[in-house]
């Protein structure tokens, strides 16, 4: 194998439709780089939901003398209460059961909203509903079953459903991230239409070339190799242009989004890492299979 | 070194055959000329021993391979042992001389100490001293004629295919090309040429194969162009 001859055919493949190159690299790179995109969002869900998971808690609220749910009648009795924490502890799914008193939740929400002395000056602490706040030991397994458990007991009054207010959120991501995949896969679409248009433009360029090639006798490997390579070399080059995109992506974007969020759940770079070489092999193997596949129609023997 | 049984080759959506029927052996080192008007399946003989196109009847046998039988795989393989010289030349423009003919070796891999040695050579027993760096555009068509039958020769193939190579040369330059061919055959290679030059088949007076609708019509030694009545 003459290497040098190789690269030197590439070289002028790639030169010859110098346009054609250029749009190629860069659908190929904006693409993969929406691809990665896509792909680091699944891991920033998948992190943040991990992260609220083993945070989320049941609360139930428990009847107080001014309640104003019907089931309620009057405040909930000390009976009442130690039954309802024995079922809860009782049951496998539960991890911890833990008693909150009206004086503890009118201190939680005076700490809560201490920049805001209005949200505190209109209510007192016979306002505050005690409650039982349920940790279990797997949050998104367990929650229906313990939360259906204790909804419309005796002496209870809601159960919050913290996981329904977290869907909400997870189905924006969710959304967010199907849009991008789906923007990313049409243009990879178009970035295999390119990629087949180009080698079928070179392999036209150099009819005469290959034509003499296959009359002395070059294998078919030697043939297809440079316009294979093309395509290969023309997706890496649009997957290193991914690579800076994404790389921004990450440090502007993402980062970005999690300090708005305030909590730490951003990803790692060994996260990003992964990301870029997974483009890097949908590039590539979607660029030379393109190739490959393209000339089996246009270079026969 | 090649031989044709009952081949007959039909081209899809045509209803007359372009070669029928064709039964006959060329040897080793012979020198043959095809000859027939346009149509008659000259070039389809050429392309048949190629594997350019495969006969829907019959068997073909070329430097020992039955075609039939040939994988895609070894086509490449049986091409080495082919040159092949055409009436367009095919030239790369781009290209010097030398270029032209070394690229012949370069993409079947041979190395560059071996192209360097060869492709002077070669060169020089086709006549083009001193015109090693000019490119294509530079030369006389018989010039650019010698460089591809130099290109043709240069892996030394146990066979040459020549298609009508003096078709676009003037009479008197043709005889130097036939020199040329004359030249190689005398190496042992098997020439075969399509041609439709009456002066030089009756010159040369190799065996001449007419063809005429497909069919062979006559299989002469020492012949000449024209039907020897």
């Amino acid at each position: 194998m003459r290497s040098n001859f190789v690269f030197q055919e590439i070289w002028v493949g790639l030169r010859r439709n110098l346009t054609m190159t250029v749009a190629l690299i860069v659908v190929v790179a904006i693409s993969l780089s929406l691809l990665g995109t896509g792909l680091l969002f699944v891991k920033q869900v998948d992190s943040t939901r991990t992260y609220w998971q083993s945070k989320v808690e049941i609360s139930v609220y428990l009847c107080y003398a001014d309640s104003a749910n019907p089931n309620c009648h009057g405040a909930v009795t000390q009976t009442q209460t130690t039954n309802l924490e024995q079922r809860l502890k009782a049951m496998p799914q539960v991890q911890n059961v833990a008693y909150v008193t009206q004086a503890q939740a009118w201190a939680l929400y005076k700490q809560a909203f201490s920049n805001d002395t209005s949200y505190v000056s209109t209510l007192k602490e016979t306002d505050m509903p005690p409650s039982l706040e349920i940790k279990l030991n797997n949050p998104s397994a367990d929650y229906n079953i313990v939360a259906s458990a204790v909804t419309g007991a005796q002496g209870v009054d809601s159960v919050i459903d913290e996981m329904n207010i977290l869907d909400k959120f997870y189905r924006l991501l969710d959304g967010l991230r199907n849009a991008v995949v789906i923007v990313a896969l049409i243009l990879v679409v178009a970035a295999v239409l390119l990629v087949a248009n180009t080698i079928r433009l070179s392999a036209f360029n150099r009819r005469r070339e290959t034509g003499i090639m296959r009359l002395v006798g070059a294998s078919n490997f030697y043939i297809q190799l440079p316009f294979l390579l093309e395509g290969v070399i023309a997706g890496l080059l649009g997957w290193l242009l991914s690579t800076v995109l994404l790389i921004g992506v990450k440090s502007l974007l993402l980062n970005n989004l999690q300090q708005y969020f305030n909590y730490n759940v951003g990803l790692s770079t060994g996260d990003l890492v992964e990301v870029i070489l997974l483009a890097m092999i949908i590039g590539v193997a979607l660029c030379g299979l393109t190739s490959f596949l393209t000339l089996r129609r246009y270079l026969r023997v | 070194m090649i031989e044709f049984q009952n081949v007959t080759k039909i081209y899809p959506n045509q209803n007359r055959a372009a070669l029928e029927n064709v039964d006959m052996t060329i040897n080793k080192g012979e020198f043959v000329f095809l000859v027939g008007p346009s149509g008659s399946g000259k070039s389809s003989f050429l392309r048949l021993i190629l594997r350019e196109e495969r006969p829907n009847e019959g068997q073909i046998l070329v430097a020992g391979n039955d075609l039939a039988r040939l994988t895609n795989w070894k086509v490449p393989a049986l091409r080495r042992k082919i040159g092949c010289v055409f009436q367009d030349f095919r030239l790369l423009p781009n290209k010097t001389v030398e270029q032209n003919v070394a690229f012949a070796l370069e993409v079947i891999g041979k190395p560059r100490r071996f192209i360097k040695r060869v492709v002077p050579e070669v060169l020089d027993l086709v006549g083009l001293e001193g015109k090693h760096d000019r490119l294509p555009d530079a030369l006389s068509g018989g010039e650019q004629q010698r460089v591809a039958m130099a290109r043709a020769f240069v892996n030394r193939p146990m066979i040459l295919l020549a298609d009508e190579p003096t078709g676009n040369i003037d009479p008197a330059t043709s005889i130097g090309i036939m020199k040329v061919l004359d030249r190689i055959n005398r190496t042992g290679t098997t020439v075969v040429m399509a041609t439709h030059d009456a002066a030089i088949v009756d010159s040369m007076r190799k065996r001449v194969i007419e063809l005429e609708y497909g069919k062979v019509v006559r299989d002469q030694n020492r012949g000449v162009y024209g039907q020897a009545y």
